[in-house]
């Protein structure tokens, strides 16, 4: 993984250094509330419903073990004894004290680690796919040009007073596990005819309550050129973006009334003054940064008997097959796997993580995994390069510590925002709902019968839990002051984005759960032979689904 | 006299901003230097020209300034106001001003600027700062050099970080 150099270190230690004293002269009274906003938020500190919250940058994902061993510490030290995954890869401490916020962030930097930008509206923490580097569909390991990206974007002089929030994502793989068309800017790596490699450039992507699919506005970038196009993008954007009303503020609501055509065409023409300038990368710079994410040191071991043998303990152990089938997935490299730790067991918040547990995967990622590990948009952790003889032993230990719920790619692996328990904003509570569905769906058969189904929950039009890209969608909305949930269907996050549709009228909170088990009785009974929920409601459509939820009960 | 910040140091500020909707009259004008609107430099040159003090101008930060840049390059001082501190348009504008039309002049940036912005506005190339808010401008020079080096390429640094590591 990346390493700080002098240089790094020195920025993220005067940073602290800047908001140490930012802090103390907002405490002293001489920044108003009003001037110290965005100078909080641009660290990760927002206010929330009950206490601070502080959102801790983990780039593109990836995080060492010494790392999550300082955030168990931090989270012992400063806060309740546990963290929060967040959906964009990043980690929350919800109650932090806003006077400790500096010395929390000192001991981040210790381990080169930080909160800027984590916030506000600037250019935010660059997301990637969870198992770059080992994805046996991988075109190219993404992490270098995140790297790339996240220096270039941080404390960018010109970009810090953005119109709106704007984030980044990279995909460098076949399948799309970055969610990249639904980003600011979708950066995706591709080689054209030459076989050079460069990327394919989509910009005005995005959720929250204009859901829109990226436009692609470049096919083809040289890979030198990354930093001038973005530039350019950023700086059309910074101009010309509404800074008169937050919910047209996007980038996506100018892409779309200047349409994508005439979006680029404005983005060329401010590039042709920045292409080739100083900031054009150069081949030094582009194989320094690939030296970081270089392969670990893989045995060479018989695959084939490993996997024999595996398959032999789980022959043995349907628990352990469970994990096995649910939890782990193959690599590129043969004879080893990625785990998922499951954050999401039945009666804790989805992604939420005690300080004994990151102790644990701390421990865990030292002894099978090189000392590293990603955090995954979908809120769990992901160990990757473990060797397959290893997994049974990995798979106790991670039970042990209430870190192997087999459930990844089910319904029970939702994704959830922190809702009305913990965020201001919210219509509604998004934790119990998605309680009440683990506690409904937990005959283990009956979900893995169901198979891969992804199940997200807002709980406000902001859609942090991703609401419109689920299989399965819920949305809390405000109806007369009360908490009631719109349910929405056929929604992806993949290479063929697309946005869920609304159902129906929205549920009372006691209603959701039966009503998703009608859903799922329309899916069973009309599926054809292998097929997922998302592909069975592309072919029947909405209307089955309708009627069952909505029919006059007897 | 009102004071500012120019080039880490603070100084007496002689300028007087004539507002956009005062009338290009040469009686109006006060006397000794003045900022004047854009539409007042491009329209009225030759008021301007008999003016006894120092004449320079100043912009909003969403200002077009494509069109415009020749025409202005040659003030002494351009004005970048900020309607509001957290828009940030009037940085790019700034870079514009700076890289692509090469002015050489004084950079000020005025309206609701706020202390904890100066390192940037400085990187986008100001070096005047007048602020419309009571602050101790000794202490806040301090916020000029709130980082000693910076990643990126911008008015204050022709080179990017990753060619001098
Ligand atoms: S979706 Fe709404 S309720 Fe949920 S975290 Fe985001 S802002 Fe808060």
């Amino acid at each position: 993984m990346y390493r700080y150099d002098q240089y790094d270190q020195t920025i993220v230690d005067e940073r602290v250094a800047q908001y140490r004293d930012q802090t103390q002269r907002y405490l002293a009274g001489t920044i108003s509330e009003e001037e110290f906003l965005p100078l909080r938020l641009q660290n990760g500190l927002y206010v929330q419903r009950l206490a601070p919250m502080l959102r801790i940058a983990v780039p593109y994902g990836l995080l060492s073990s010494q790392q999550i061993r300082k955030l168990a510490h931090i989270s012992r030290k400063y806060d309740k004894g546990y963290v929060h995954f967040t959906t964009r890869q990043n980690i929350q401490l919800n109650w932090p004290q806003l006077e400790e916020v500096p010395d929390i962030l000192a001991e981040l930097a210790s381990v080169e680690m930080h909160a800027i930008q984590t916030s506000g509206n600037c250019i935010r923490n660059t997301t990637t796919d969870q198992y770059a580097g080992v994805a046996a569909d991988e075109i190219e390991d993404p992490r270098p040009w995140c790297e790339i990206i996240r220096q270039w974007s941080t404390l960018h002089p010109e970009f810090a007073f953005l119109p709106r929030k704007f984030k980044i994502a990279v995909c460098g793989s076949e399948e799309d596990r970055a969610a990249f068309l639904l980003h600011d800017i979708g950066i995706q790596l591709v080689t054209n005819d030459q076989g050079e490699s460069g990327f394919h450039i989509f910009v005005g992507g995005g959720l929250g309550r204009t859901p829109v699919i990226a436009s692609s506005i470049r096919e083809f970038l040289p890979r030198e050129h990354l930093l001038t196009y973005l530039d350019a993008i950023l700086r059309v954007y910074n101009r010309y973006g509404n800074r008169d009303n937050k919910y047209k503020a996007r980038i996506k609501i100018l892409v779309r009334a200047w349409t994508a055509e005439v979006f680029a065409e404005r983005v060329e023409s401010e590039w042709a003054h920045l292409k080739d300038g100083p900031a054009t990368l150069t081949g030094d710079e582009i194989e320094r940064m690939k030296s970081f994410f270089t392969m670990p040191d893989y045995k060479t071991v018989d695959a084939q008997a490993l996997d024999s043998e595996l398959q032999q303990t789980a022959g043995q152990n349907k628990a352990f097959a469970r994990w096995l089938e649910r939890n782990t997935r193959t690599q590129k490299q043969a004879g080893y796997r990625s785990v998922s730790l499951s954050l999401k067991p039945a009666g804790v918040a989805p992604g939420d993580v005690t300080d004994q547990q990151l102790e644990t995967i701390a421990d865990l990622a030292d002894r099978f995994s090189f000392g590293e590990l990603r955090s995954t948009h979908n809120q769990n952790v992901v160990l990757t390069d473990v060797l397959v003889c290893e997994l049974f032993e990995l798979w106790e230990l991670a039970r042990a510590a209430g870190l192997a719920t087999p459930n990844i790619g089910t319904i029970n692996d939702m994704i959830c925002c922190p809702g009305g328990d913990y965020c201001s904003l919210a219509n509604a509570k998004s934790i119990p709902v998605a309680e009440a569905i683990q506690r409904k769906f937990d005959d283990l058969d009956y979900v893995y019968d169901l198979g891969d189904l992804e199940l997200n929950i807002s709980g406000c039009m902001n859609a942090c839990g991703h609401h419109h890209i689920g299989h399965i969608g819920i949305l809390g909305v405000d109806k007369k002051g009360e908490e009631w949930y719109q349910i929405q269907i056929g929604g992806s996050a993949s290479k063929d984005a697309a946005l869920a549709k609304v159902l129906g009228p929205s549920l009372s909170r006691e209603a959701v759960t039966d009503s998703i088990e009608k859903l799922l009785d329309v899916y069973v009974e009309n599926r054809l032979e292998g097929e997922t929920f998302l592909a069975a409601y592309k072919r029947i459509g909405i209307d089955k689904f309708k009627e069952r939820v909505y029919a006059p009960t007897a | 006299m009102p004071q500012l910040l120019k080039d880490g140091k603070v100084i007496d500020n002689p300028w007087q901003i004539i507002e956009a909707n005062d009338e290009a009259d040469q009686e109006a004008l006060p006397s000794g230097d003045i900022l004047v609107p854009l539409s007042m430099w491009l329209n009225n040159q030759s008021v301007l020209e008999n003016h006894s003090g120092a004449v320079g101008l100043w912009i909003n930060g969403d200002e077009e300034i494509e069109g415009i840049a020749q025409s202005i390059v040659t003030a002494p001082v351009i004005a970048i106001n900020f309607p509001k501190f957290v828009d940030g348009r009037g940085f790019s504008v700034a870079r514009l001003l700076r890289d692509r039309y090469g002015f050489k002049g004084e950079l000020r940036a005025v309206g609701q600027i706020i202390r904890d912005q100066l390192f940037f506005l400085k990187r986008c190339g100001f070096n005047a700062f007048e602020f419309d808010s009571e602050i101790d401008l000794d202490e806040g020079a301090q916020s000029l050099a709130d980082f000693s080096d910076a990643y990126q390429v911008a008015a204050d640094q022709p080179e990017p970080l990753f060619k001098r590591r």
